[in-house]
């Protein structure tokens, strides 16, 4: 086990070279100058010209790739160009926010989408199964920036009962120690921080975990479908085992395989594909981030954002293949 | 039994954050930062008023940056020497209460008041403003400075050769030559008296900690999030009317629209044009239209062989665009243009007759021109909408269809901002649309920087139509050294004419950006330099 784990850490060194060379290459054929961008319209060539020697921009891209990696190797994820703040700093406060609203997300994801996804099995054809596999289908296919809106609108202009926007309302004290809100607020005491932290999670959260959720069901459904045709199920509903115990106990257990397979990799995607839902919903996190670093062509974010990000990728990954053991014990690690 | 699956999922979540917060660990000392974000003040039954916008300030440092937003929050915090007044681009006394040109315009001596305090205490002197200028002239980082001084690699200081405290309260200035619109230019954001001891504390990290004399002293900055500005109770101007104003990013312009019907904002900008309508319908909102300062145009190259080298051709493409029917693509926020001026300027031609939408004549001036058969061209366009165009793309559209009436076959090249900035800069385009905002309300800084032939440079061109006439040249030298506001009227004027009669643009449109407010925000008058400090301003609960 310890040398599978050993081993699949030392896979993730060249999947980080690869992913390195690849987001530096990407970057660097967008047309675009990081000093244009900075600078502004207004700027002198001869304030370009400094700025492109002050950010080394003018040397060849296998010695600026160079500088990158050998930074990189000494912990160092380097300065943003836009901000000139260092990108572990900020990643440390916009890491957080997307951890924090990718985990609500996807809690609200698996739990329901197991759930619906077992009993749309269960019982299929029913009217359950037929609402919330039509409900599922909606899901996959909706759009996130509309669904946001659409919530917004709802519930912060008509109802007026949740927050529209941001990850606290304004002038709410809070003390940060993780930049978790939530983790924050309890850990502190702070219950009026950690409701006013919670309430603003709830729309990005569902606007987030609506596709994953939608994901999860029809993969609950479809992989319960095939394991309760086996005869083992048959045997212990003959035995006269619950059928409680027989749904969750026997057959999700060997359902859940595929379905955790999903979770992994839903996860990760959230992780960094969330730019849309924290766009509608000003949440700081690390899609933006990211986004508006292409944009402006600030060179060092992407890259090194997108180096930590691959890294959880690979790690949640991981993790998700240890977890593999749990639920199906045949499974031998190599 | 069921209970213990449940559990597994729970752990593996929790177990998915533990990996991720050691991960985080690693990128910086967590433990020192933790304390960066505390809340200093609290916010029991202050007047705020939470301003939302599109994008977050990129530096607090005003002679930094370019950006408006990071201005707009500058503007709260710093003062100039001079101010632009209320409603207009003239100048009124700030940190300077008097200020005289010598009479051959390269000395400017200015008193100072002597009763400003900095935010963190310290006391304004004429030693301040010395070392404020100096600093700005030491590097090429600091941008307005170079831009609007003429500072090169070699002179970082540009026109200005010295800066001297002549007493404790009077500072004189030295150019290297005359320059009319020095004034106005002192009036610009950019060039904010920071606090010289700030500055030296805080090195690089002095933008993130700015510290000025304006109506609003900083307080926090939550990047990407917000900022917040608290009232400067010993202001030597008007106090402000609010006790704090938060600046707060939201990046959809849907979602912070939505933000202002629920009320959790009370001003926006970077409206939806279709979300005026609702406004109007609204009684709690109101729409403030900021005046405008910019201008729109469709530039020829005068400088590519062929058919627009030709003056004949340049006027019959004036005269085949329906002006009108492109300016409805602005959806109530633009008006036509018939001058690079825009009409709030002073100086502004308004005996112009714009040329007007006449196919016929523009037919017979293309074959005077030996083009009756028309030809083929091109026409760059951006991608993303700039304030002074909100549809790059669609109007590039209908300037193609309304030139094939001429025979005149537009191939548009559409490409990302930077690109099409470096592109035109270089002339490689035969038309190209581009704007200009403003800096100083001085007329100078549209005709000099956008249609002198001293700005018609390959590489570097603000002068993208590379219209090179010597005559406009004189004109726009001239009013740079005369010192007198109605004789540099005169020569503008002038200059106007020329331009007209030239047409190396088609102009298109001077645009108002409109700002949405709650009808509880009152006394507000936007500036048309884009930005403006908010102490006037009021908010009733």
């Amino acid at each position: 086990m310890l040398k599978y784990i050993s081993k699949r850490l030392l896979m993730l060194i060249p999947v980080l070279i690869g992913v390195s060379i690849i987001t530096f290459s990407l970057i660097h054929l967008i047309p675009g100058d990081p000093a244009r961008s900075m600078l502004g319209e207004k700027a002198t060539e001869a304030q370009l010209e400094s700025l492109r020697q002050e950010l080394g921009l003018n040397d060849p891209y296998i010695v600026q790739y160079g500088r990158f990696v050998g930074d990189i190797l000494q912990g160092d994820l380097g300065q943003s160009i836009q901000s000139k703040e260092s990108i572990g700093y900020e990643l440390l406060h916009k890491l957080p926010a997307t951890m924090e609203l990718t985990l609500f997300a996807m809690l609200l994801a698996v739990t329901i989408g197991i759930l619906a996804g077992v009993i749309a099995a269960v019982k299929q054809y029913s009217w359950f199964d037929n609402i919330s596999m039509t409900g599922a289908l909606f899901g996959v296919s909706l759009p996130i920036f509309w669904l946001g809106l659409m919530m917004i609108w709802f519930f912060s202009v008509k109802l007026n009962i949740l927050p529209p926007s941001g990850r606290l309302t304004p002038g709410t004290e809070i003390n940060t120690i993780t930049n978790f809100y939530l983790l924050d607020s309890l850990l502190t005491g702070n219950f009026r921080a950690f409701k006013d932290a919670f309430l603003h999670l709830i729309m990005p959260g569902i606007a987030l975990g609506t596709i994953p959720m939608a994901i999860i069901a029809r993969m609950t459904r479809s992989s319960m479908l095939e394991v309760m045709k086996q005869d083992y199920i048959r045997t212990a509903d003959a035995k006269g085992l619950k059928t409680r115990l027989i749904i969750f106990r026997h057959a999700l257990k060997n359902a859940f395989l595929p379905v955790l397979t999903v979770i992994g990799l839903q996860f990760g995607l959230l992780l960094g594909g969330a730019v849309l839902t924290e766009t509608i919903f000003s949440w700081p996190g690390i899609g933006r981030y990211v986004y508006l670093a292409v944009l402006g062509r600030d060179y060092p974010v992407v890259q090194s954002t997108i180096l930590v990000v691959a890294t959880i990728f690979v790690l949640v990954n991981l993790l998700t293949d240890l977890l593999y053991k749990y639920f199906d014990p045949r499974i031998r690690y190599e | 039994m069921i209970n213990k699956k449940w559990f597994g999922i729970l752990v593996l979540l929790f177990a998915m954050l533990l990996v991720v917060s050691a991960c985080t660990g690693d990128d910086g000392d967590s433990s020192n930062e933790s304390g960066k974000e505390k809340d200093t003040e609290n916010a029991t039954g202050d007047k705020t008023l939470i301003f939302g916008r599109g994008a977050d300030s990129i530096q607090l440092d005003p002679s930094k940056v370019t950006d408006g937003e990071s201005i707009y929050v500058t503007n709260q915090i710093y003062d100039t020497l001079v101010r632009y007044e209320e409603d207009s681009t003239e100048v009124k006394p700030a940190l300077a209460t008097e200020w005289t040109p010598s009479e051959d315009g390269l000395t400017w001596t200015f008193q100072l008041r002597d009763d400003v305090t900095f935010h963190d205490g310290s006391e304004f002197t004429a030693e301040d403003v010395v070392f404020n200028f100096e600093r700005w002239a030491t590097s090429a980082e600091f941008i307005y400075y170079g831009y609007m001084f003429g500072a090169s690699e070699e002179d970082l200081g540009g026109i200005i050769e010295s800066v001297e405290a002549t007493s404790d309260y009077e500072v004189t200035f030295t150019l290297s030559e005359p320059n009319a619109p020095f004034l106005q230019t002192l009036a610009m954001p950019p060039f904010g008296i920071a606090s010289p001891e700030a500055v030296e504390e805080h090195g690089e990290d002095y933008f993130k900690n700015p510290i000025g004399t304006g109506p609003f002293v900083f307080s926090e900055w939550v990047p990407d999030d917000s900022i917040t500005v608290i009232k400067n109770e010993e202001y030597f101007g008007d106090t402000a009317k609010v006790d704090k104003v938060i600046f707060r990013t939201i990046p959809d312009n849907g979602a912070r629209f939505m933000e202002l019907q629920s009320g959790s904002i009370d001003m926006m900008t970077g409206l939806n044009p279709q979300d005026i309508q609702t406004i109007d319908a609204d009684e709690n909102l109101q729409i403030i239209e900021r005046p405008s300062m910019n201008v729109s145009y469709m530039a020829m190259n005068t400088d590519k062989e062929g058919p627009l080298a030709e003056k004949e051709v340049r006027q019959a493409i004036n005269l085949a665009i329906d002006k009108e029917k492109l300016v409805s693509l602005y959806e109530g926020i633009g008006k036509p243009a018939k001058n690079p001026l825009p009409p709030s300027l002073w100086g502004f031609n308004d005996d112009i007759e714009d040329y007007g939408y006449d196919i016929e004549k523009a037919k017979e001036l293309l074959a005077e021109a030996g083009f009756a058969d028309g030809f083929d061209i091109t026409l760059n366009t951006f991608s993303n909408p700039r304030p002074y165009m909100p549809q790059p793309k669609v109007s590039a559209q209908a300037i193609q269809e309304m030139l094939k009436e001429v025979n005149i076959n537009v191939e548009i090249i559409e490409s990302d901002w930077d690109t099409h900035l470096s592109l035109t800069e270089n002339g490689e385009h035969d038309m190209a649309f581009l704007g200009w905002t403003g800096d100083n309300g001085d007329p100078d800084n549209f005709l000099y920087v956008l249609l002198d032939k001293d700005n018609a440079k390959v590489g570097s061109a603000g002068n993208i139509a590379f219209y090179k006439n010597d005559e406009v040249h004189d004109l726009l030298k001239a009013a740079q050294t005369e010192m007198d506001q109605e004789k540099r009227t005169e020569l503008y004027l002038e200059a106007q004419e020329l331009i007209h009669e030239d047409a190396p643009w088609f102009p298109i449109a001077h645009t108002t950006p409109p700002i949405a407010a709650n009808q509880k925000v009152s006394d507000y008058v936007p500036h048309s330099t884009g930005s403006e400090p908010f102490n006037m301003l009021d908010i009733q609960e």
